[in-house]
């Protein structure tokens, strides 16, 4: 296991060095220099815009200037953002937690449902339930979700007026920011009613969020029911007499389960991808949000810094999966 | 003694194309989505003819006219019109052209470089594959949306530069296929036979190998057009993709998201319009992919 551990470690190296220099190359491809945008159109007279190009180091070489943007980036420097002038890395802390804990219960929403939905599917195969599970998941599947928060805002909060139509809380509720996770930090200050408000804020940009994942995974753990209930190992222990739901939940689950771990492993570069739709229609403070607003407003310190981290955070995600891919399916690690 | 012959009727075994159209048409789903697709294909040609208004002919007089269905509304605009008064239905008529050239485009970029790219890793092998393979695994580390909006950052705002960046996005699974493809196809003994005849590296690669693996590749590029759909829509929504007044699915959507609550329609049909699109795109991979590799089937 431990061989296993390095051997996925070592893959990361190179995969996180290619971040890094997309991330880098990103600045230097993006037509004009740092030093034209501040003189804008007006110009800049030469013997300045030596001396500015010299003081953002623009003047040496693309390798140096690499590995300078290397060097930073180790003691965990992002550099500054345009328009807040705030460092682009505490930004990202500040916004992540709001992301993840979307993210987070878009996910487990999606498991809730997909997982039953995928179980009822493969058992009662060919059956009007098949089917209708079926079309949904590949409804969700084909679903545009910046549409779809629409249609969930316009049913929910504007006929029915049941959900808030965005942001995180109402504003007369001010929690102090301890965890940065709104449920947490409301229930830490003990406002039950800030609670409820960060709850009912909640609902809506998860089940927007969460609809892909659910219905890949509902698609997914499917086939791999249909799959492990024509094994052998399966008729063997109907035979001995276990009862039906036994053989499902002991036997047939745990191993369909291996392929479909890996699939919601997967979700997560998914769900983060639609992170930035779903936070921009539920003007959700999270990075999604933020990294849209950085290229809109040209703030290429924060695209720079934003990409870097979200791979980072993707890549190692990835990583964990494998690992507990490995465990959970031994004769992986021998391969 | 006559000879006692029986008379062998000669019957031509099923073409290559009608054992496939047979295995596709097993599916309901595959034939709704190839219809869908087929009309779609017929809507986007004809667009001029078919739509009822210039896309962009604006009735100054008619904004925000609801569907003819509902009250208030006019069998002159069909579907309703939006804020400044153009027909909702021949922009989504003009749209579905701009949408399918979209996937298309797109999907040709990324299955041309990715065929080559995946031919040259898998054939080589040594340090082409590594470098090939190590450039696709960074693309991959990258949310798909979230690489499509870092390209739209360097190339700049436009439906051109939105179909270049989703080509880059959908890239490296064409790469990661052709490359599995042609490692498990280079070992057969069909190559090895025509490398003996004296077939040069070109052609073994194009010519022998390249078709044995075009199955998968075939429905990863029609997966490939609802990503390109989905994501070119996603753009447009975002305002990086196509500019207004382009009559882009996505970009229709956004120019009109503040009139929701007043005029639902005009945020309703152009995502019904990319659902049914995406639908139909997505029905047909299905089909052929069960259609293609038996092995594969659900």
């Amino acid at each position: 296991m431990f061989a296993f551990v390095l051997r996925r470690l070592a893959l990361l190296v190179p995969t996180f060095i290619g971040v890094t220099l997309i991330a880098f190359a990103l600045i230097h491809l993006i037509p004009g220099d740092p030093v034209e945008n501040i003189s804008g159109e007006r110009g800049m007279d030469p013997a300045r815009r030596a001396r500015l190009l010299h003081e953002f180091g623009l003047d040496r070489s693309l390798p140096v200037q690499y590995g300078d943007y290397l060097a930073h980036v180790v003691r965990g420097d992002l550099g500054v953002s345009l328009t807040t002038h705030e460092p682009v890395l505490s930004e990202f802390a500040t916004l992540f937690p709001a992301t993840v804990e979307l993210a987070s219960f878009a996910l487990v929403f999606a498991v809730l449902l997909g997982l039953p939905a995928g179980m009822l599917a493969a058992l009662k195969r060919n059956t009007v339930a098949d089917y209708a599970v079926m079309g949904v998941s590949l409804t969700g599947y084909s679903m545009p979700i910046f549409w779809w928060a629409l249609l969930l805002i316009l049913l929910f909060s504007v006929q029915l007026g049941w959900t808030p139509v965005s942001g995180r809380i109402a504003v007369q509720y001010d929690v102090p920011a301890a965890t940065g996770f709104m449920l947490v930090d409301t229930l830490r200050a003990g406002d039950l009613a800030a609670f409820r408000s960060a709850l009912s804020h909640l609902v809506l940009p998860m089940i927007a969020l969460g609809t892909i994942p659910l219905a890949v995974i509902a698609r997914m753990t499917r086939s791999a029911m249909l799959e492990v209930l024509r094994e052998e190992y399966i008729r063997a222990a109907r035979a001995k007499g276990l009862s039906f739901a036994r053989v499902v939940v002991v036997h047939a689950l745990r191993n369909a389960l291996i392929p479909v771990i890996t699939v919601i492993g997967l979700q997560v570069g998914l769900l983060l991808s639609g992170a930035i739709l779903t936070e921009t229609i539920f003007s959700w403070p999270g990075i999604g949000n933020w990294l849209i607003h950085g290229v809109q407003s040209r703030d290429y310190p924060v695209v720079q810094g934003g990409i870097l981290l979200v791979a980072a955070i993707v890549i190692t995600v990835n990583l964990i999966v494998d690992l507990l891919y490995g465990v959970v399916n031994p004769r992986i690690r021998h391969a | 003694m006559p000879e006692l012959v029986t008379p062998v009727v000669e019957r031509a075994p099923p073409g290559a194309w009608r054992e496939l159209w047979r295995a596709y048409a097993q599916s309901r789903g595959a034939l709704v989505g190839l219809a869908v697709v087929v009309a779609l294909i017929v809507l986007a040609l004809t667009a001029d003819v078919v739509s009822p208004h210039p896309p962009n002919e604006q009735y100054r007089d008619f904004t925000l006219t609801p569907p003819a269905w509902q009250a208030g509304g006019t069998t002159r605009f069909l579907l309703g019109t939006d804020p400044v008064g153009r027909d909702i239905l021949s922009r989504l008529i003009h749209g579905t052209r701009l949408s399918l050239a979209i996937g298309f485009i797109s999907v040709a970029i990324a299955v041309l470089f990715g065929i080559t790219f995946g031919l040259l890793a898998g054939y080589a092998r040594g340090l082409a594959e590594t470098v090939i393979m190590r450039v696709t695994d960074v693309l991959l580390a990258l949310p798909s949306l979230l690489l499509a909006i870092a390209m739209m950052a360097i190339l700049g705002p436009g439906l051109a530069n939105a179909m270049y960046a989703i080509a880059i996005v959908l890239l490296p699974h064409y790469v990661r296929l052709t490359r599995a493809a042609v490692i498990a196809e280079a070992r057969r003994d069909y190559v090895t036979s025509s490398r003996v005849a004296g077939a040069g590296p070109l052609r073994l690669m194009v010519m022998t190998i390249l078709p044995n693996c075009l199955a998968p590749l075939i429905v990863q590029a029609t997966l490939g057009f609802s990503n390109a759909i989905l994501d070119a829509a996603a753009l447009g929504f975002l305002g990086l993709g196509a500019q207004p007044p382009t009559p882009e699915w996505g970009s229709m959507l956004a120019s009109a998201l503040e009139f929701i609550q007043r005029a639902p329609w005009v945020v309703t049909f152009p995502g019904l319009a990319i659902l049914i699109t995406v639908l139909a795109f997505n029905l047909m991979g299905d089909g052929l992919r069960d259609a293609l590799d038996p092995k594969l089937k659900r």
